[in-house]
């Protein structure tokens, strides 16, 4: 297949490189160096789409970020990406996209017929429409607008592409590489200022790739190519392309989104798809341009409908030809620019200009090409449905409100010119106040507000030579002010044509008696008319108006549709367009992957995963394994074909008749020195720490100062001035923060230091009847009798030549000891354990056989100890000191803390003691009570007691103190069970406490 | 994203603090009586302002020092940084 649009020579693609690629399932050519978009037109294919409300045909309107048209969903290396802009998308071999908001395909659309209903579809009309009856949004309004709108699909498959993020730190941030960013960069970088340069498009040099001029005796393209060259040398510059900075955010932070992979058929091995920069800059210069301004007319979306600039893009930078009978319409000379080039390639092209008269170097220059220009002329309405294929044109009346008579005139493409429109987005984004400059009805850039310089077209600088001057002057003046270098840059001679003052016309009046549609929003089909009703309406804030008729909110963030919107409001309001306003810019300036922005953090990296010392042995011998905050640790230990309840029942069982080894390490670790040590303690800790001897544990409470129990765990006291605490693994991070807060700030006259432990320790716990006599092999030299060791005593041990901590301390309710050897002996320890333990029938046991044991003996833990209960609550009361102070000890006086029947933990037994209760279930007085039934309580934790072999849960109960013995019911909707139960003492199993003092 | 000067470590993003909130809230001595309505003011009641702000930060991808921040709450911009233990003029 031919290109049938592409000119036989001129254009920056590379014609030695075919490349095929497919569009609606269709095969076409291209060239490398070219775009979706470029490639599609060259082969004469406009119609790419369908508009997102009336399912309008969509061709193409820009050539870059602007693009509001030409959305596709593209399909890469077996990924599908919706959302790209053909305009932006470069060509790759074998690349396939297909049209978006078309069903069933793009020729033929059932949802068009709401170009033919569009009387129902004024703006607000999502609105007004779908919300009655309100039952009938799930079933029918959702579904009806998920169907029929939308911009693509997102895949809902793991996404196999990698994507990076890099922090990184320059003198001088340079956003965009036209002219202005060139010149500022150049300057910069030769006063040895660290440069970062950006470009979002594949190639450098912006406007110069297309405009007719001469810097320095070379032609604008081939000087921006020789300062890139000499800029890729320098080791102070960074030189991006393919990079778009779309967020300017506090302190001189610029996020880029560079594009490393999307211009290939697939990721190279080792590459990112995308690499996300976070920049923090010294200095900014914002150089992004300028993007064209359209003119309002009727059906002014019809494919073929294009900006002036986009289809000299084509020509110049891809040899491709938009139509072969342009009309191009304009206010200003740069519509003759693009009918210069249109002529210079054989093409006669026909101008319309708003003005009455111009004259100005390039319009002399199309005069002497013998180009057709017809002055005070308009374009009224374009005609054709799919495709341009005429214009009613007419004459217009000074004051730009009479048309003259309608004249047909036959062309294949409107290419228009309504001025330019300076990219203020993110001078704006930096909090800078932009003001309106009426030469160029348009807003540029204000005072500063963090460190940033708008330049040459972005700040309304439309000449090259003075954005030349001032983009010298400023990359120089803000690298002196760093480096300390002065390297003066001779100022290159600039030719460039000059051009005439523009007209401020930029709606063309409706004929008498036509109700064309005239759109000022491409993207959101948001035509002058909704603008209109919105106003009559009664919405007045430019905010307002841009919500009710989603005037600006698609993904090209009205680029092109902005100011005309403004200008419509000011008009009917008749209001300057300053006092209206715009409406926030906010990044991100294009649209960026949801990959990007998450980058590596996600599946396994989403959190570091810690694993402890003995993790390998756990992994050989069959460990099912729970995430327990950041840890990884065993559940329990399967034999066989057992599933969870019954391994963890079997580890629990054989804790309470023989022995078990649980891994412990995860359990947070601080160590605590100095000779205020123990007063910290005695205001952390809600019970009396003072007369702790040295060799002893004690379990302790600490509260946040709301009253609310923070954490809980033992400390023991090391030596005279060194104390060991332990937390629980989820707060082991607070904790610390926590002392860290009332040392420095609260209490700095307390001479402690604090510091975490938690990796430098190895934990088992050893629990169970015959825990004593395994103790005492593995440490022969040491008397851990009940009189030598006794319950909560501590001791330093020697385990075969390893310095061991030996704590009897319990979790489990059982007699037990708590083993700590320095990390890297934990493997050893514990092999050592299971070796010496054999004899004594020891089993290894999970985090759910150590739940089951804390639960029926009524240890509180993190599920109990939620944030929203106190001491008492937790049947912790008699740890709260009555003598000292300590924090949130004052809260605990609260009224709601002190009422006669606050809630309490309980244990809780169904009543056919077979029936497991769902934690999280409510218990209640009444299951046939009406909805909302009083709630009294909650299933904090549920196990099965291995001593009673029934189920047992703990319960946070209201009044729990004087429920023991009543009748309720556990009710979980959730899992649709209504179960009978019992109050019981949440000390379910050695009430007394007599095991771990054996 | 702020750029926070810690005291002791320099110009660091704020993705290595942690917030802490109003540093002007000082907690009352311990031992001593204290009102319903001063305890209340310490635990809970803020202001919330709309402008210079004094605040707690804590450096804990750092040197973990709670140090003070001075910072305007709307604009974002910071004024001075001090360490846990320096007076605020
Ligand atoms: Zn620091």
């Amino acid at each position: 297949m031919t290109q049938a649009f592409r000119i036989e020579n001129g254009g920056l693609i590379n014609r030695d490189k075919k490349l095929s690629f497919k569009f609606n399932e269709k095969s076409y050519f291209g060239y490398e160096g070219d775009t979706l978009a470029s490639a599609l037109l060259a082969n004469g294919v406009h119609l790419v789409g369908r508009s997102f409300k009336y399912h309008r045909p969509r061709g193409f309107f820009g050539a870059g970020v602007d693009e509001p048209y030409a959305v596709v969903q593209l399909y890469r290396n077996g990924e599908t990406e919706p959302n790209i802009k053909a305009t932006e998308q470069e060509l790759f071999e074998g690349l396939e996209a297909k049209s978006v908001n078309c069903w069933p395909s793009v020729n033929f659309d059932i949802g068009a017929i709401n170009n033919f209903l569009k009387i129902f579809l004024p703006a607000g009309f999502y609105y007004k429409t779908f919300m009655w009856p309100k039952s009938f949004w799930y079933r029918i309004y959702e579904p009806f607008i998920r169907k029929a709108a939308g911009l693509g699909v997102a895949s809902t498959k793991h996404d196999k592409e990698r994507y990076e993020h890099k922090y990184e730190y320059c003198d001088l941030l340079i956003a965009g590489s036209g002219p202005s960013g060139l010149a500022g960069a150049y300057a910069a970088a030769k006063n040895g200022a660290k440069v970062i340069l950006a470009e979002d498009k594949p190639r450098f040099g912006g406007s110069l790739l297309t405009s007719d001029v001469n810097i320095g005796n070379q032609s604008g393209k081939d000087w921006a190519e020789g300062i890139i060259a000499e800029l890729k040398t320098m080791p102070n510059v960074v030189v991006k392309n393919r990079s778009q900075i779309f967020g300017y955010y506090d302190h001189n932070m610029l996020v880029m989104s560079e594009k490393v992979s999307d211009h290939l058929p697939s990721t190279k091995k080792y590459h990112p798809n995308k690499r996300l920069w976070y920049i923090r800059a010294k200095e900014v210069l914002i150089s992004s341009g300028s993007i064209e301004r359209p003119i309002v007319f009727g059906n002014n979306d019809t494919p073929g409908v294009m900006l002036s600039s986009a289809a000299k893009e084509y020509l110049k930078v891809y040899g491709v030809l938009v139509g072969r009978k342009p009309l191009v319409f304009t206010n200003n000379d740069s519509g003759y620019e693009t009918a210069i080039e249109f002529k210079k390639h054989g093409v006669d092209p026909v101008i319309l200009d708003s003005r009455k008269n111009a004259e100005s170097e390039i319009i002399d220059e199309a005069k002497n090409l013998g180009i057709i220009i017809k002055n005070s002329y308009v374009v009224v309405a374009a005609q054709g449905y799919k495709k341009v294929k005429s214009a009613d044109i007419a004459s217009i009346s000074e004051d730009k409100k009479q048309l003259g008579k309608i004249e047909h005139i036959q062309c294949d493409c409107i290419c228009v010119s309504g001025f330019w429109t300076p990219s203020i987005h993110l001078a704006s984004q930096s909090g800078n106040k932009t003001k309106f400059k009426e030469e160029i009805d348009a807003f540029v850039p204000g005072q500063s507000k963090q460190n940033e310089i708008t330049l040459g077209a972005a700040n309304g600088i439309f000449s090259l030579n003075e954005t030349l001057k001032t983009s010298f002057k400023a990359g120089s003046e803000l690298s002196k002010k760093l480096t300390k270098k002065d390297n003066e840059i001779a100022i290159p001679n600039v030719v460039e044509k000059k051009s005439s003052q523009h007209d401020k016309f930029w709606c063309v009046p409706l004929p008498k008696g036509k109700n064309y549609k005239r759109f000022l929003d491409f993207q959101n089909d948001v035509a002058v008319s909704d603008v209109e009703i919105a106003l009559r309406e009664g919405y007045r804030s430019i905010e307002h108006v841009k919500r009710y008729t989603t005037l600006g909110m698609a993904t090209d963030q009205g680029k092109t549709s902005n100011l005309n919107g403004l200008q419509l409001v000011s008009e009917i309001e008749n209001k300057v367009v300053p006092a209206v306003g715009h409406t926030t810019f906010r990044p991100p300036y294009t649209p960026v992957s949801i990959g990007a922005i998450v980058g590596r953090e996600v599946g396994k990296h989403s959190k570091p995963t810690r694993k402890s010392p003995m993790h390998s042995w756990h992994e050989k011998n069959n460990a099912v394994f729970v995430d327990a905050g950041v840890w990884l640790r065993p559940r329990y230990y399967k034999r066989g074909n057992e599933n969870l309840f019954e391994g963890s029942k079997r580890e629990a069982k054989n804790v309470r008749t023989n022995v078990g080894v649980c891994d412990v390490t995860t359990l947070g670790k601080i160590d605590i020195k100095g000779p205020d040590a123990a007063e910290l303690l005695n205001r952390v800790y809600t019970n009396a720490w003072l007369k702790l001897p040295v060799g002893k544990a004690r379990y302790g409470v600490m509260l946040r100062e709301d009253g609310i129990v923070m954490d809980d765990g033992t400390t023991t006291r090391i030596s005279e001035n060194h104390y060991h605490m332990t937390t629980t693994t989820a707060q082991a991070a607070n904790v610390l923060s926590h002392l860290e807060y009332y040392l420095q700030l609260v209490w700095p006259e307390l001479n402690v230091n604090v510091v975490s432990t938690t990796e430098q320790w190895a934990g088992a716990a050893i629990a169970g009847p015959k825990s004593r006599d395994l103790l005492q092999k593995l440490f022969p030299n040491s008397d851990v009798s009940n009189e030598g060791l006794p319950f909560m005593g501590y001791m330093e041990g020697d385990l075969f030549g390893v310095k061991a901590r030996i704590f009897r301390i319990s979790f489990s309710g059982e007699l037990a000891y708590e083993v700590n050897v320095e990390s890297d002996y934990g493997n050893f320890m514990w092999e050592k354990i299971m070796e010496i333990g054999e004899e004594f029938q020891i089993q290894p046991y999970g985090t759910e056989a150590l739940s089951t044991l804390r639960i029926e003996m009524g240890h509180v833990a993190g599920s109990e100890l939620d944030g929203r209960t106190i001491p008492y609550d937790n049947a912790l009361e008699g740890l709260v000191s009555k003598k000292k102070d300590f924090i949130g000890k004052r809260s605990l006086q609260r009224s709601a803390f002190t009422t006669e029947d606050r809630q309490r933990v309980v244990g809780v037994v169904p009543l056919d003691k077979k029936t497991s209760i769902p934690e999280g279930s409510h218990l209640v007085k009444d299951d046939k009570a009406p909805l909302p039934n009083p709630k009294l309580g909650h299933i904090s934790a549920s196990c099965w007691s291995v001593e009673y072999d029934n189920p047992f849960s703990l319960a946070i109960l209201k009044d729990g103190k004087n429920m023991i013995g009543e009748k309720l019911f556990a009710m979980s909707p959730l899992k649709n069970k209504v179960i009978p139960v019992e109050i019981v003492s949440s000390h379910y199993v050695d009430p007394k406490g007599e095991r771990v003092r054996s | 994203m702020l750029y926070i000067n810690c005291p002791h470590c320099g110009m660091r993003s704020q993705n290595e603090f942690s917030y802490g909130g109003d540093a002007s809230v000082k907690r009352p001595e311990l031992n001593k009586e204290v009102s319903n309505q001063e305890w209340d003011n310490f635990v809970y009641n803020r202001k919330s302002l709309r402008g210079k702000h004094l605040e707690l930060w804590q450096h804990i991808s750092g040197c973990r020092q709670w140090i003070k921040v001075e910072r305007d709450t709307a604009t974002h911009e910071i004024f001075r940084t001090f360490k846990a233990d320096e007076e605020v003029a």
